[in-house]
């Protein structure tokens, strides 16, 4: 059996994105291990599977990372996508904490979306799937 | 103009930008294929808003790193202008 383990958003520094994914959005840190240099292997999970998946919060430090990330944001292309169980809750909480909501909570049938900034270069989609 | 709006997409793209003014590509691009069933690539719903921004129906404003679609009606405005509708009531 093949399973994912472990998936990652390339984030602008590692110490802000710790803060804005646990802090803010309320992931856990699951791993924080010391790399080369100023690199970190650094996960966070949810707290509701914390033997779940690990979110890596990988570092940007190669020539194509910043290209790449800017012209996904541009066109409001999500790195990654989050699943809540209500997100207008979600964007009123968050609303609260100062992120920003690029689309606020939007009805596309079957799922309900909205997309916010990450502060570390990354949009990130919140999904609420109703059916 | 009359190109612009002579396109079922199109048409499309201006009734989600009047649901929502301000959207980007990726969030139209999503309500065009969830709300619509209309499975245009990427780049063709690029295609199609440079069309309406050449038409003047959409303007493109970037605010830091990101790109928003805001819809324009005024253009529409000259239709009325060269064919005016009657008030109701008014025989026609």
């Amino acid at each position: 059996m093949i399973r994912i383990t472990v998936t990652s958003v390339f984030v602008d520094d590692q110490s802000k994105a710790l803060d804005f994914y646990t802090g803010v959005l309320g992931f856990q840190v699951k791993n924080d291990i010391p790399l080369g240099g100023d690199d970190r292997w650094l996960t966070v999970v949810s707290p509701a599977a914390t033997d779940g998946v690990e979110l890596l919060l990988e570092p940007s430090g190669h020539p194509a990372v910043g290209p790449f990330k800017a012209a996904l944001v541009e066109d409001g292309i999500p790195a990654t996508s989050f699943g809540v169980d209500d997100l207008q809750a979600e964007f009123e909480r968050l609303t609260a904490r100062g992120v920003r909501f690029v689309q606020p909570p939007t009805d596309m049938g079957p799922v309900i979306v909205a997309t916010i900034d990450d502060t570390c270069g990354n949009l990130i989609q919140l999904a609420q799937m109703t059916s | 103009m009359f190109k612009a709006l002579a396109d079922a997409t199109r048409r499309a793209i201006l009734d989600e930008l009047q649901d929502r003014d301000g959207q980007s590509l990726f969030e139209l691009c999503t309500r065009l294929t969830m709300r619509h069933g209309l499975g245009s690539t990427r780049q063709a719903v690029s295609q199609h808003l440079e069309v309406l921004e050449e038409a003047g129906l959409v303007t493109v404003r970037r605010e830091g790193r990101y790109k928003f679609h805001h819809l324009d009606t005024r253009p529409l405005r000259q239709i009325a202008v060269r064919w005016p509708v009657p008030d109701e009531g008014e025989s026609s």
